[in-house]
């Protein structure tokens, strides 16, 4: 019986089936149904495989990690910047190889759907030297992971599962197979594997370095790598991932009178490209993101090799692929009987009714006016939604926890006020250590934390922040009479501009806890929020 | 007989498109179809446009998105929203769509621009969904009013979509159950009468 999933969840069903004791994460979209599917499995939960969501995406790999070096199987599941956040562990990782299959997860989202840049995490893949899998579609998704495990423990190394926006959030039918038992606990063979220091280091890397051969030869005769035979030899087509969807949509039943290359397995097959090469005239590259393949394949002088793809122009340079650009670049006319009427509006993201991120850029913005030097240094997440009309509240948005740590570096440069607006779970992934580096230096600054109890735009999941914000910023050094809690509603408004106003005029570092449940939350949880409400500071 | 339905569903993130897309999945599993529905997650479920791609064949799917010019209808739970969508619509293909505006931005067009631009195709069924639900005595089944106004283009069968309301439903109750199916029938009648 087809069970119909996201392409998240026939990759979250293949990891149960494969037998992890563990998933880690942090939400971020395109990645997050990853992780709820199994918090919601029956069978996960049966099995007790560990689920909840970890303060950000280091903290969730090391403690896959951790759950590799007791030899069980661990998943880490994340966007593609999150990535970027973990990405010390993971290339270490790499270098000390894993004990359990451990098997990383990373959503990419090219047009940026939910995202502030289209990073392409093969990149990254290639940078730590592991293997690299694509699936095209949930099928794929769902038997891809379950390879991925295997493939983690037959070469001792991490695995990257790449998705795409579009592969996580389409369903199609899926047929599940059987169940691959859990890792008892089993240590390391080897006792100097995990420790790495230089000496040891240097021994893990060279196996590293020796192995790339034994990776290649794996995905060139890997059976998600497919090689169709055509018989028009005017182009040769690599299709990565998804891009192959793409490609067979222009043709009648999928029957493409051209050579094809698919490839969800890299490094790349090297032998299957090289008989492209020989029999075809020109070869195009269809890759969603960056053109990875193309570049890896070009001639750096481009003399000899005919190649084109994003680079040459043919395709896109940036934006997601999808089945009209492909068709673009095979020369066929795509029919389009209407054009976008000039009636029609586009209609941006933005608050829910009732949201508390609402009333607190009032208060911000009358302070505006007030001040014409005020600077707003804003975070990841609902609040970034400040930075469009009609709050325009927010000057700066650049990734998770760099609202704190930007606003001291302008408040050094002679910036004031400079306030910095982040919300709890942000707070929590990535500003407390910056608040840190304010702390110690007494750097004038605001930080108001719009504290929704929840990671809201994913879906509300719970924050680590909650109930745990007064004490957290007292243990990190701020002032009791500097830390103040407000409630963001109109009511309030003008006590509010008040105590933000007094802050901004304190020669030091303040902390204000902006304090209202999402209106997406639960009543129950919202009632359980009333309980930290009580909290007081001193 | 092939079967080859492509249909974009669109609306405001919040308005629950994805119950109509969740039905129309449902109902061409039970005929043993194949199926493929993308949906938007994240950001612009925050009251922006959100759109869904389903297409249903007897035949392997391959994109999960549709090619422009390719749809067979649109059905939309918001006028505006239906336009936006209008180049992927195929040379008379069918518009339905709610005629309630969802006015959450501050220049929101003329409604009659938006009506005049919809009648000026052919096959349009431009209905009230919300008070035919409302007059049923479930606000809430907006969805299932157009869903059965788009129902006899679709190929499958009524009885595939009782099915998969009911399937849909079935944690709510029976009570729940029926008046979704009486608003996916009323929908039905309308758009009979309407494309007769």
């Amino acid at each position: 019986m087809k069970k119909l999933l996201l392409g998240n969840e026939a990759l979250a069903q293949g990891a149960i089936d494969a037998g992890i004791s563990g998933v880690y994460a942090y939400p971020g979209t395109p990645s997050t149904e990853i992780t709820e599917y199994i918090q919601k499995s029956k069978i996960a939960q049966e099995l007790k495989i560990h689920s909840s969501w970890s303060v950000n995406e280091k903290t969730a790999m090391e403690a896959a990690l951790g759950m590799s070096y007791a030899g069980k199987k661990a998943m880490v599941v994340m966007k593609h910047v999150g990535l970027n956040v973990a990405a010390d562990v993971f290339m270490n990782m790499s270098v000390s190889g894993i004990n359990g299959g451990l098997v990383v997860v990373v959503a990419d989202d090219p047009s940026m759907h939910s995202s502030q840049n289209e990073q392409d995490s093969r990149y990254y893949g290639k940078f730590a030297m592991i293997p690299i899998l694509e699936p095209s579609n949930q099928q794929e998704c769902y038997e891809i992971t379950k390879y991925a495990f295997e493939l983690s423990e037959e070469l001792g190394l991490p695995v990257l599962i790449r998705m795409v926006t579009r592969l996580s959030h389409s369903r199609a039918g899926v047929v599940t197979g059987e169940k691959v038992a859990q890792n008892n606990i089993h240590l390391p063979k080897l006792s100097t594997q995990f420790q790495l220091i230089p000496m040891h280091a240097r021994g893990r890397y060279q196996h590293l370095v020796d192995i790339q051969p034994d990776m290649l030869e794996i995905s060139e005769n890997s059976n998600f790598n497919t090689f169709h035979e055509g018989t028009n030899t005017t182009i040769g087509i690599i299709a990565s991932g998804i891009a192959y969807n793409y490609l067979m949509e222009n043709f009648e039943d999928g029957e493409c009178p051209y050579p094809v290359l698919k490839i969800s397995q890299y490094p790349m097959p090297k032998t299957t490209i090289k008989q492209l090469f020989d029999t075809c005239e020109k070869i195009l590259v269809l890759e969603d993101g960056y053109p990875f393949i193309e570049e890896g394949i070009s001639d750096f002088l481009g003399e000899k090799r005919n190649v084109i793809g994003r680079l040459s122009g043919d395709i896109p340079r940036v934006g997601e692929l999808n089945p009209d650009n492909i068709a673009n670049a095979l020369g066929f006319d795509i029919v389009i009987n209407e054009n976008l009427p000039e009636v029609v509006l586009g209609r941006p993201p933005q608050l829910c009714v009732g949201c508390g991120h609402n009333d607190l850029f009032n208060a911000i913005n009358a302070l505006k006016n007030e001040s014409e030097t005020q600077q707003v240094f804003g975070d990841i997440g609902c609040s970034a939604l400040g930075v469009l009309s009609p709050y325009e509240s927010i000057n700066t948005l650049i990734e998770m926890g760099s609202s704190i740590t930007m606003a001291k570096g302008s408040s050094d440069a002679g910036i004031h006020p400079a306030i910095a607006l982040i919300g709890d779970s942000t707070f929590t992934h990535s500003g407390m250590t910056g608040l840190l580096d304010a702390v110690i230096e007494k750097t004038p600054i605001t930080v108001i934390i719009s504290d929704n109890s929840a990671i809201a735009m994913t879906g509300a999941q719970d924050s680590a922040a909650s109930g745990r914000l007064i004490s957290i910023c007292k243990g990190l050094g701020i002032e009791e009479n500097h830390l103040k809690v407000i409630t963001p509603l109109h009511k309030n408004l003008q006590e509010n501009i008040d105590v933000i106003r007094e802050e901004i005029n304190y020669n030091g570092v303040s902390v204000i806890i902006s304090q209202r449940p999402c209106v997406q939350l639960p009543k129950e949880k919202k009632d359980k929020l009333k309980e930290y409400k009580n909290v007081s500071i001193n | 007989m092939r079967t080859k339905t492509n249909i974009i569903l669109a609306g405001v993130g919040g308005q629950g498109i994805l119950t109509i897309a969740a039905i129309l999945d449902t109902a061409a599993l039970d005929n043993n179809l194949n199926v493929k529905q993308s949906e938007v997650h994240g950001m612009s479920q925050r009251g922006g446009a959100v759109q869904s791609h389903v297409r249903i064949s007897d035949k392997p799917i391959y994109s999960d998105l549709i090619p422009q010019g390719k749809a067979d209808m649109i059905i939309s739970v918001e006028p505006m929203e239906l336009l936006r969508y209008l180049p992927f619509l195929k040379k008379d293909g069918y518009l339905i769509t709610d005629s309630n505006p969802f006015e959450n931005i501050s220049n929101y067009p003329e409604l009659e621009t938006l009506y005049n631009e919809i009648k000026s195709h052919k096959n349009h069924i431009l209905i009230d969904a919300m008070k035919i639900a409302k007059d049923l005595g479930n606000s809430k089944a907006t969805n299932m009013v157009l869903l059965g106004a788009a129902s006899s283009l679709i190929p499958l069968s009524d009885e595939s979509f009782q099915k998969a309301i009911a399937t849909l439903f079935e944690r709510k109750g029976e009570r729940i159950v029926a008046k979704n199916i009486e608003a996916y029938l009323k929908g039905k009648e309308i758009a009979t009468e309407l494309v007769s």
